[in-house]
């Protein structure tokens, strides 16, 4: 049988990924990277790079970054709740997890974004836990009805009940990562059991230009020590906060991410890093930074295969949208982000469900994205020779009457050869119009419903929801709160 | 050279984002013995308004407006210490003490809105960004300043604005400055809710507003 073509797009020439690389070595060597971190510049220094104390700034040699890189696993493992599903992040492998994180929910009821609360987390952790082209779960949204100094952690403590897949989340105060850290070996029972087989991602983004700070450098060297991967999440806007060329904001991305990866190496050898990032294009009209441009896709694609040619897992927010509801450029945006997400063979791609510049989740556009990555996947799979011969031998006996669809060859084939979208409208006219004339979204808000209806939330043992429930309003009583919000099971 | 050449040739400067130009035009006007109120009311403020106008009709985009703002800002740096040695007392419109709150590193926001108002006449004190908020408090007081500008780009760090008005309110002194808010995730309402004197969602409606509090009539200068 004839191997099928895994169909790859690229933008970079190789002479061009080396004047990358070596424009961002010269800049960590030349000019640094500011660390707002006394534990990781002691790091530094102690590595025998050179030091400016008084501007925290440290400088990078080129032979330190190349070390770290012969460190760094290419690819890492990420395991379900259950430790029953492997799923491998690197080389083309792609997996679609919904962007994070959004402080605002469009409230489909109503057609308008607000602030989210604990029952919306709930049912976007169960949604996303049954929508099979979503691989990961994220935590996507911030609950407004907790206070802001634990939402980080309570994120995560409502999407370890509520799904079982494998997580990417994050910090937003240094204090966060501890309780969480906590969670997640409450899941696995011990700490070696969670560096074995990883169920979270921490994402951590340097503020550019260039720089560490307190809180992303720390999650990054606590996050090496503990075995959880990080997720460098360098994110420049073109012409604002990095060059306004793409191949400019190409080399600062690369600087940034590269010296991530030496803070992760110097403080745990071998520690799990993805090279991905939020990069964007900034409109200069109107000062936004939209993620459905092409351009920012241009940039995410270009620096993920530079990821790749660093033998790096790679990740990227793509397939998501800056409409403010599931309109037609929402779906423009996502698909055309999936689709060259997809032939970038990009690992982890958040992105389904998001809108309105990475600050507004929808549970509609979720469902809508998720039919979107089932698509990818069969494009990703290309076309196949199935048998031997291909087609000639259905030819026999040729008649003007001759038509495929009594074959046994189609019954045996059709399914694996083409799929079957539950919401996309493939309907006559008639039947359209019968069913309600309903738009995309307004199906998809019935999907929504429904999955939620029917499948009962995923939810791991009483006595782990006990335990976790426990470090959670530890948490909540440093805050002076006795109680943890109302969660109905 | 001509007078009128010279003062079309500071607007030129200025609609071009021509700081170098701008600053020895500036310079020029001073050794001819030009009086600066007149350099800076024929020649440099109708470059602003040409940009304004521009922006307005969608000509100019972010980087000619901020390229803009900075040749007026270098014009007014040689010019304005003239005006405060000249006879006749001149009123700035109003001084203001700008910057990102404390755990927030956006810079890029405030920084244009920094220019923007020194641009069309205020005395602008730029705190620059992860600015403590007594900071702002003693800046504010150390200049006199009637307006104090807050932005924050993160929900998280939007919060250090309510604190700040709150420790005004604690040191009964919210009345003696009109604090406005702006950032990514503000609005009018959650500058209602935090009781700020004003919101504005970009840098242009910044120096309305600025202007409105200050109890200046009329539209950019």
């Amino acid at each position: 049988m004839i191997p099928s073509l895994r169909p790859k797009f690229e933008l970079l020439t190789p002479e061009l990924i080396q004047k990358i690389m070596k424009e961002a070595m010269n800049i960590l060597e030349k000019q640094g990277v500011f660390v707002e971190n006394t534990e990781v510049m002691n790091l530094f220094r102690e590595s025998g790079m050179k030091v400016k104390e008084s501007e925290r700034r440290v400088f990078i040699t080129p032979q330190l970054v190349q070390e770290c890189l012969s460190q760094a696993p290419s690819v890492i493992k990420l395991y379900d709740r259950s430790q029953q599903l492997e799923f491998k992040v690197g080389e083309d492998e792609i997996h679609f997890d919904p962007g994070s994180a959004a402080v605002h929910l469009l409230d489909h009821k109503i057609q308008q974004q607000r602030k989210p609360w604990t029952e919306d987390l709930i049912r976007f952790s169960r949604l996303t836990d049954c929508l099979e082209h979503l691989h990961f779960q994220s935590t996507g949204l911030i609950s407004s009805d907790v206070p802001e100094t634990v939402a980080d952690s309570y994120r995560l403590f409502i999407s370890l009940q509520f799904s079982s897949k494998p997580i990417i989340t994050g910090t937003f105060l240094v204090r966060g990562f501890q309780p969480m850290y906590e969670m997640l070996k409450v899941i696995r029972g011990n700490q070696k059991s969670l560096k074995e087989k990883p169920l979270a991602v921490f994402d951590a983004c340097p503020s550019p230009p260039l720089n560490w700070s307190h809180l992303t450098s720390q999650s990054l060297i606590d996050c090496a020590r503990a075995g959880i991967p990080s997720e460098l999440i360098s994110m420049g806007m073109t012409g604002a906060t990095s060059p306004v060329t793409l191949v400019g904001t190409l080399v600062q991305h690369v600087a940034e991410n590269l010296s991530g990866l030496v803070i992760s190496q110097l403080a745990e050898k071998g520690a799990p890093v993805i090279f991905g990032g939020s990069p964007s294009s900034f409109d200069m009209r109107k000062g936004t930074t939209p993620m459905g441009a092409i351009e920012t896709m241009m940039i995410d694609s270009a620096y993920s295969q530079i990821g790749k040619y660093l033998h790096l897992p790679t990740h990227a927010y793509m397939g998501l949208s800056d409409a403010k509801i599931n309109d037609s450029q929402s779906g423009m945006e996502s698909g055309v982000g999936a689709v060259l997400a997809a032939l970038s063979g990009i690992n982890v791609i958040s992105g389904p469900g998001m809108m309105n510049f990475e600050s507004c989740q929808s549970l509609e556009k979720l469902v809508i994205d998720n039919e979107i990555c089932g698509m990818m996947y069969r494009l990703l799979e290309g076309i196949s020779q199935r048998e031997e011969p291909l087609a000639e031998h259905l030819f026999e006996d040729f008649k003007p009457d001759t038509h495929f669809l009594s074959m046994l060859h189609t019954r045996n084939w059709y399914r694996k050869e083409h799929i079957f979208p539950k919401i996309v409208d493939r309907d006559t006219y008639g039947d359209w119009g019968r069913k309600g004339k309903k738009s995309m979204a307004e199906r998809a808000h019935q999907e929504v419903e429904r999955i939620l209806q029917e499948n009962p939330p995923a939810l791991p043992d009483k006595d782990v929801v006990k335990e976790l429930k426990k470090i959670m309003l530890f948490e909540f009583k440093k805050e002076g709160l006795s109680e943890l919000p109302e969660i109905k099971y | 050279m001509e007078r009128s050449q010279l003062f079309e040739d500071m607007k030129k400067a200025i609609i071009e984002g021509d700081s170098q130009k701008a600053e020895s035009l500036a310079k020029k006007s001073l050794q001819n013995q030009i009086d600066p109120r007149k350099a800076i009311n024929s020649g440099f403020i109708p470059g602003i308004q040409e940009v304004g106008k521009m922006w307005e009709k969608g000509e100019y985009f972010l980087p000619e407006l901020m390229t803009s703002a900075n040749a007026m800002k270098s014009a007014m740096a040689l010019l304005r210490p003239e005006l405060k040695k000249s006879q006749v007392p001149t009123k700035s419109r109003g001084r203001v003490v700008i910057g990102t709150v404390e755990g927030d590193i956006h810079d890029v926001g405030k920084s244009l809105v920094a220019s923007m108002l020194s641009a069309n006449g205020f005395e602008v004190t730029d705190l620059g960004a992860d600015v403590k908020l007594d900071k702002f408090l003693q800046s504010a007081q150390k200049k006199k300043a009637h307006i104090i500008c807050l932005s924050a780009l993160l929900t998280t760090t939007m919060l250090g604005q309510k604190r700040f008005i709150e420790m005004l309110k604690e040191k009964k002194l919210k009345t003696q400055y009109k604090i406005l808010v702006g950032g990514a995730p503000t609005t009018q309402k959650w500058a209602d809710e935090i009781e700020a004197d004003g919101y504005a969602e970009n840098a242009l409606s910044a120096i309305q507003l600025a202007l409105k509090v200050m109890g200046h009539k009329g539209s950019l200068q």
